[in-house]
């Protein structure tokens, strides 16, 4: 039993390296220095790069980032802080586990409707962050609620025997001890908030601007929406490789977000645990 | 004769939902003393001293009737300071409660939360990352709070151990260690009771004697209610015993007569070893 999880890992590891390996094959070749930092050029595309839908990336995943980990946070502090334990509350923390669950584009659906729509955000980078901030909540939430109820009931009680209240602490002791472990969720939502395609085309992605957004209300250009395109609708006989390159420096650098993000939760906890 | 009692409780009850646990219970605990509680487990000793600090209620499905007053003042009035009574009366826990923070923060904790600043918020924010103040420089200095960090870990026995390690994390102390951190966290508050429930419990021999001398000598400022399990204890240390069964205190009175002629049946077959 013990050996076949260990197989199914191994199994699991080669294929995510089977991917790289096939991806670097078709599209090493135009990974350059001009392919990450020139303006994407959209008749000949050897003549242009991807930059433009790096930053959006970016932008969108330091947007989501900065939203959903702390609403998400204080969302899980409150229910497992402030909320009595009864019904409601298992009602919600069941209704939040399911959210996680809703196909992304159904996001992109409710965004359309909420921010582009309703509150007028238009199709824009910061209809996208938004929408991408809601999908990934229930993770965030999930993994604060978690990180928060794996916390020591004494530390509670002994911070409140020497005269805290209980804002003070929760400020000074189980917020920073909390936060480590949450992070894990924000950095897990946030990598696949990069990775997804549908929920931005539907509010703001677009596949070719001359220039980048200097707004939030600009539209956008994005790595996982890029590669979508190329690898389907583009005419070049170098859309393919394009797209297997322009896939790479999107694993990259969710890979990146994620180590970043990992580096600091050890660096917090190191510091919590001295 | 009024002041020499501290703590007075009268026809104290309590409730977990419908469970009643603690059954008029009217006891007076003398000014700077030991008092020790003793009694089987589940007699409701816990019960009663977390009833003293209202760390009790904390438990959403706690009812409390009854009338506890500490220094002539009745805790459980609507008027009542919570946080002013929580000062006063400090309490150490069974198992050692360090935060996850330096020992240094961990005894400072209590006067931070008061609102006393520390004295590195004096320093310009560039600052933050020079060296760490050695244990020299702190012991002398003149700041409130160093002073009061450095006084609480000497008396509570703590100071020679961990004054080189002021800045590492309390959770890497021993177990004996991490309690008498705790003492010395709850005194930095200057209380003037201060409650412990059973805080030998997790300790070895060592570490439970040295807990108790330290007790011995705080007590003569402090007041000091302490929850044990060992009747050993209990006579070494204690001054007054309260006697605990089914959640009614069957007997309190000088831990001499306590062990030697007890008043009740109930507590000479438990200090004869009968039960428990
Ligand atoms: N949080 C709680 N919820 C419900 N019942 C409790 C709780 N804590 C203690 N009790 C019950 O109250 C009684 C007294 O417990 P306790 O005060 O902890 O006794 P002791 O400290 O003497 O062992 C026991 O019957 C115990 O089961
Ligand atoms: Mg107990």
């Amino acid at each position: 039993m013990k050996n076949s999880f260990k197989y199914i890992t191994y199994l699991t590891l080669s294929l995510l390296l089977i991917v790289v390996i096939l991806l670097f094959e078709q599209g090493g070749s135009v990974l350059s220095w001009q392919f990450l930092s020139k303006n994407w050029s959209h008749v000949d595309i050897l003549k242009g790069g991807i930059y433009p839908a790096i930053i959006g990336t970016l932008w969108l995943g330091l947007g989501v980032m900065l939203i959903s980990f702390p609403v998400g946070f204080l969302s899980g502090l409150y229910l497992t802080e402030y909320m009595n334990h009864g019904r409601l509350k298992r009602f919600l923390i069941l209704v939040i586990r399911n959210l996680a669950g809703i196909p992304s584009v159904v996001y992109g659906m409710f965004g359309l409707a909420l921010f582009v729509r309703f509150f007028g955000f238009g199709s824009s980078l910061l209809s996208a962050i938004l929408t991408l901030s809601v999908m990934t909540l229930p993770w965030v939430i999930t993994a604060s609620i978690e990180a928060l109820e794996a916390l020591p009931k004494s530390w509670r009680e002994a911070s409140l025997a020497l005269g805290a209240t209980k804002w003070q602490t929760l400020l000074n002791v189980i917020i920073p001890a909390a936060i480590p472990t949450s992070l894990t969720g924000g950095i897990v939502a946030n990598a696949r908030a990069m990775g997804e395609t549908a929920p931005i085309i539907v509010v703001g992605a677009t596949f070719y601007l001359s220039k980048l957004p200097d707004s939030l209300d600009d539209k956008f250009m994005a790595l996982p929406y890029h590669v979508f395109i190329l690898a389907t609708q583009h005419s070049s006989q170098h859309a393919g490789a394009y797209a297997a390159a322009t896939a790479l420096v999107l694993i990259t650098i969710s890979f990146g977000m994620s180590a970043i993000g990992m580096s600091l939760r050890y660096y917090l906890r190191k510091k919590l645990e001295g | 004769m009024k002041n020499n009692y501290t703590l007075e409780v009268k026809n104290l009850q309590v409730w977990y939902e419908d469970q009643q646990v603690l059954k008029q219970i009217s006891v007076k605990i003398p000014k700077g003393k030991i008092t020790a509680l003793i009694g089987a487990s589940g007699s409701g000793k816990s019960t009663f001293l977390r009833s003293l600090n209202r760390i009790l209620e904390t438990n959403p499905v706690v009812k409390i009737d009854g009338l506890v007053k500490i220094g002539g003042q009745k805790i459980y009035e609507p008027t009542t300071d919570l946080i002013e009574l929580r000062r006063k009366v400090g309490m150490v826990f069974q198992s050692p409660t360090p935060f996850p923070k330096s020992i240094y923060e961990n005894v400072a904790f209590g006067l931070k939360v008061a609102g006393v600043k520390p004295n590195q918020s004096k320093k310009p924010w560039w600052q933050i990352f020079e060296q760490k103040r050695t244990a020299n420089e702190i012991e002398n200095s003149e700041d409130f709070m160093d002073k009061v960090v450095v006084n609480s870990l000497k008396e509570a026995a703590l100071w020679k151990e961990v004054k080189d390690r002021l800045h590492t994390s309390a959770l890497k102390l021993s177990g004996g260690q991490q309690q008498r951190l705790c003492i010395a966290r709850a005194i930095a508050v200057q209380p003037e009771i201060l409650l412990l429930d059973e805080p030998c419990s997790a300790l070895d021999p060592i570490s439970t004697k040295k807990i108790e001398e330290l007790l011995l000598k705080l007590s003569d400022k402090y007041t000091i209610v302490i929850v044990t399990h060992n009747l050993h204890q209990a006579k070494r240390i204690s001054d007054h015993i309260g006697f605990f069964h089914l959640g009614e205190m069957i007997e309190f009175g000088e831990s001499q007569y306590i062990f030697e002629k007890p008043e009740q049946k109930l507590t000479k077959e438990y200090v004869g070893g009968h039960f428990g």
